[in-house]
């Protein structure tokens, strides 16, 4: 009887402790999913508001100067924009609940078509940025943090401070100027050669992905030849931003009694500082390179100007500045949801680099 | 570990090796656009329609007008005249009120659709019942959506008759037939594509006539057919192959989005594309020196103009408004921010239409003014603001008046804001100076005259919109004047008459004149016979062929 007693009270327990950790996570999904349609709603409400205050007319964007004074006033209310404030943000706010974001008025396409069209553009370049970003940016942190005040350090931070303060579109134009008409060696403008650009049929719009796939290795090369030049400056802009943080939090690891330990262990120094330091400085470094691809996937109008880069930047700042907020508030949404899903990873990889973070 | 190293090494230099060369491999052939295809970089960000009913903007008309035929077409060497296009001869009653077209036997539309009276008689119908931005075009003739059916039918398969309200001038009413908002197109292939619709108060017709369709594609029986349109991306143009005059030389023409000046040089001298279309001064004046690269240029129908509110009690003296007229820097305006791209002309007609004025009295003379300001009683000068768009070169027209004004003792603060914004002031009135520009809506006369020089009802509610309303000049007399030559059947004497017009405005008006647009366009030497006509919409490129 005791036994069994003791038995069924040991699986009780089992079975609770089970049911709270389930219960947490329900708890936590819960409470993400609470801060995540708050932001949105915060998001749709600010910019909406700010996009009907701004002294635009948006009935001039869908009909020009020139329209007589009755069309303006039917379109006005077609718009719905006589309708009080409150009651016209209701109605937009019904619309995205039912997924449907509008139409934009510059490209007259639902604005779902319109961000799953230029998103890949944006997409395709900030990942290829930040990937050279990173790639380049760490070691070169790394080296100038373990030759601290030397010349090498001096040449990493002032290539870093270049690529940091000399404004993105000069040095674009300064960049297509050498290797686009002198040179020859780069495509421009947009993402791929005239010659392809209408018998080549994309799949999810990331270019490189969609002629790799279907083997078409002469456009891969045409569009390689457009991205290079594009992908490198944002990477040297990121970069810039990576080393100079990869520096710092190097190092303060490098400051720690586990190294000093680590070496007294007789380590070699490329151990100590690749294996032991870096993987501490990791966890930092990750939101750092979060928020440098987070603010490239936001599109860099500017890069998206210089390059006529199809990208998100530039829709939505034409949008903007054609008062076409359909289009505007669609890519906030987007945007925020790239914030978001970009703290997501990040959190994933903060446990998945440090131990402490997974204790409850 | 030593093997596994080097071999991991060689592996990268291998990926390396094969990445460098594969874009390394295509270098000097790609900086070269397709031998059929003609590609025109061009700002194309203000497009919202490619169907004619509704579209009204510049880059819309000249597409359109490769696109789509008309029943008339103004002649591009003489454009105060017009020419049948798929009309062969028309007559006008002895009343002046029926128009009676006769079309050009066997056209077909690039579908292979027959052209017929009827097609006219629907595309004059769907203007009218859509009621987009042109459709005043067709509608100031008396016509609305309940007797249009009434006034422009089909009288047998080639015979169009439009009938107008009024016995107006009849170039007025040609003029206006031939804007590309009075585009033929094709009845039975759009109406396969309509929509139906929900009749209401303030749309009555069960149908969208296909504008949600044409919004996106052509049907027309121009030289060229609608591929496709992405907007600010590109506007694709092929050659219908069953057009019914001479076939356009070139496959395809590209219009690509480019936005900035100096992206379109830097690809134009590479070659990636053929043609560049809104280069700036600076950048013009390297193309003038370049060996690749051709500069055509043609004088537009677009003038530039500050217009001085009258609701400021200064600016509303005669004397000020005059004295305006005496503080802009006319000569280094035009040997500096419109070098190449504009010229100085100081009446409201531009160079080429009906009635032009080349009279400029007015040139910069501080001295005048002060003197003019002294008797208007503001000796001391006064503060005002001015409205401008971030864009060259009205940036920098504004920015010489504010200093040549500064002269005079008045202190202009400029207000800088984007297009859409500093318009949507202008058009509520509130500014002090607005600097802005002004294209014809179509190609007579009459726009401009009912835009520079007609107001009657200057209320704050007043359902006009011309910019003398918008500047709240109130001139009954200018007005009736405007009317009156609009009647006049004449054509020698409509022309004095708005002669006589634009010299009271040039004295009396708050408009300041400033100068006229030249269009310039870069072109690669290789492309022959591109020209670029008096408007956009006789911006041709059937004729077009590459070396």
């Amino acid at each position: 009887m005791m036994l069994q007693a003791s038995d069924i009270s040991t699986s009780r327990q089992t079975m609770s402790r089970a049911g709270t950790r389930t219960l947490a996570i329900l708890a936590q999904f819960a409470r993400f999913l609470l801060v995540a349609m708050t932001t949105y709603f915060g998001l749709l409400a600010v910019t909406f508001f700010i996009g009907r205050i701004i002294p635009v007319d948006p009935v001039l964007a869908v009909l020009g100067d020139r329209a007589p004074a009755a069309v303006v006033e039917r379109t006005r209310r077609e718009m719905g924009l006589d309708l009080p404030l409150i009651e016209q943000f209701y109605i937009y706010i019904k619309g995205v609940l039912q997924g449907d974001f509008g139409r934009s008025v510059l490209t007259t396409n639902p604005v779902m078509e319109d961000l799953r069209r230029f998103f890949p553009a944006t997409l395709e370049l900030a990942t290829l940025g930040t990937l050279i970003g990173s790639c380049v940016g760490i070691p070169l942190g790394v080296l100038a943090a373990v030759k601290r005040g030397s010349w090498t350090d001096q040449v990493v931070r002032i290539f870093g401070l270049v690529g940091y303060s000399v404004p993105i579109f000069w040095m674009g134009l300064l960049l297509l100027v050498l290797f686009y008409v002198k040179l020859q060696w780069v495509g421009y403008p947009g993402r791929i050669d005239v010659a392809y650009e209408y018998s080549f049929t994309p799949i999810t719009g990331l270019l490189l992905l969609d002629s790799a796939l279907q083997g078409e290795w002469t456009v891969f090369s045409s569009v390689v030849h457009h991205i290079v030049l594009p992908a490198l400056l944002l990477g040297y802009f990121s970069l810039a931003y990576i080393s100079r943080m990869t520096r710092s939090f190097m190092l303060n690891e490098l400051s720690q009694e586990y190294i000093v330990s680590a070496r007294a262990k007789g380590l070699s120094e490329a151990r100590v500082v690749w294996c032991h330091a870096l993987r501490n400085a990791a966890v930092p470094l990750v939101t750092v390179i979060a928020l440098s691809y987070a603010s490239l996937l936001e599109g860099s109008v500017l890069t998206e100007t210089v390059f006529s880069w199809p990208g998100i930047g530039l829709y939505i700042t034409n949008s903007l500045q054609n008062a076409d907020m359909n289009a505007v508030l669609g890519g906030t949404v987007l945007i925020g949801s790239v914030f978001i899903a970009l703290n997501l990873i990040a959190d994933l990889l903060y446990r998945m680099l440090d131990p402490r973070t997974r204790v409850q | 570990m030593n093997f596994s190293k080097t071999n991991f090494t060689r592996r990268t230099w291998l990926m390396a090796t094969v990445l460098a060369s594969i874009v390394a491999t295509t270098p000097l052939a790609m900086a070269e656009t397709p031998a059929d295809t003609l590609v025109q970089g061009y700002a194309l960000d203000e497009i919202i329609t490619m169907d004619p009913a509704e579209a009204f903007e510049l880059s819309t008309a000249e597409i359109s007008a490769n696109i789509y035929d008309l029943l008339v077409r103004f002649d591009v060497s003489d454009t105060s005249k017009v020419q049948g296009d798929l009309a062969q001869s028309w007559t006008i009653s002895d009343d002046g009120l029926v128009y009676t077209f006769k079309l050009k036997p066997g056209l077909t539309f690039a579908s292979g659709n027959p052209v017929t009276a009827e097609d006219v008689a629907w595309s004059f119908e769907r203007v009218i019942k859509l009621d987009k931005a042109p459709a005043f075009i067709l509608g100031q003739f008396g016509i609305t959506g309940d007797n249009v059916t009434e006034k422009a039918r089909a009288e047998g398969p080639d015979t169009f008759v439009f009938t107008v309200d009024r016995p107006y001038a009849p170039s007025f009413v040609l003029n206006c037939l031939a804007s590309s908002s009075s585009a033929v197109v094709d009845k039975k292939l759009v109406l396969d594509h309509a929509i139906p619709a929900v009749p209401s108060t303030d749309y009555k017709w069960d149908s969208d006539f296909g504008n949600d369709w044409l919004k996106t594609h052509s049907a027309g029986s121009g030289v060229f057919k609608l591929r496709e349109w992405r907007a600010n991306e590109a506007v694709v143009i092929d050659r219908n192959e069953g057009y019914h005059g001479s076939k356009a030389k070139l496959a395809r023409v590209v219009y690509r989005h480019m936005k900035e000046s100096a992206a379109q040089r830097l690809s134009l001298e590479a070659g990636d594309i053929d043609v560049a279309r809104n280069l700036e001064p600076n950048d013009l004046e390297a193309m003038a020196k370049s060996e690749l690269v051709d500069l055509v240029e043609a004088p537009k129908g677009t003038v530039f103009y500050i217009g001085l509110n009258q609701k400021n009690q200064r600016l509303a003296a005669p004397e000020v408004r005059q004295a305006f007229k005496y503080l802009v820097d006319y000569d280094a305006i035009g040997k500096t921010l419109i070098k190449g791209i504009g010229r100085v002309h100081q009446t409201f007609l531009p160079a080429g239409v009906l009635g032009e004025l080349s009279d400029t009295p007015f040139k910069l003379d501080v001295a005048k003014a002060k003197a003019l300001l002294e008797k208007a009683g503001l000796k001391d000068g006064f503060s005002v603001t001015m409205d401008v768009r971030n864009t060259q070169p009205v940036t920098g027209i504004a920015e010489s008046i504010q200093q040549t004004a500064a002269a005079a003792g008045i202190t202009i603060e400029i207000v800088p804001g984007d297009d859409k914004q500093t318009l949507t002031k202008y058009r509520a009135r509130n500014h002090d100076i607005y600097i802005g520009q002004w294209g014809q809506d179509y190609f007579d006369p009459n726009s401009n005259a009912q835009a520079f020089a007609s107001n009657t009802d200057n209320s704050d509610r007043s359902k006009n919109s011309t910019l003398a309303w918008r500047n709240a000049w109130h001139v009954l007399e200018l007005t009736a004047k405007t009317d009156a030559a609009l009647m006049e059947t004449d054509s020698a004497k409509r022309r004095a008459m708005y002669e006589d017009i634009q010299r009271t405005v040039l004295e009396t008006s708050p408009f300041v004149l400033l100068f006229q647009q030249i269009e310039v366009a870069g072109v690669r030497k290789n492309v022959r016979g591109l020209k670029l006509g008096p408007s956009f919409d006789t911006n041709f490129v059937g004729n077009v062929t590459k070396d």
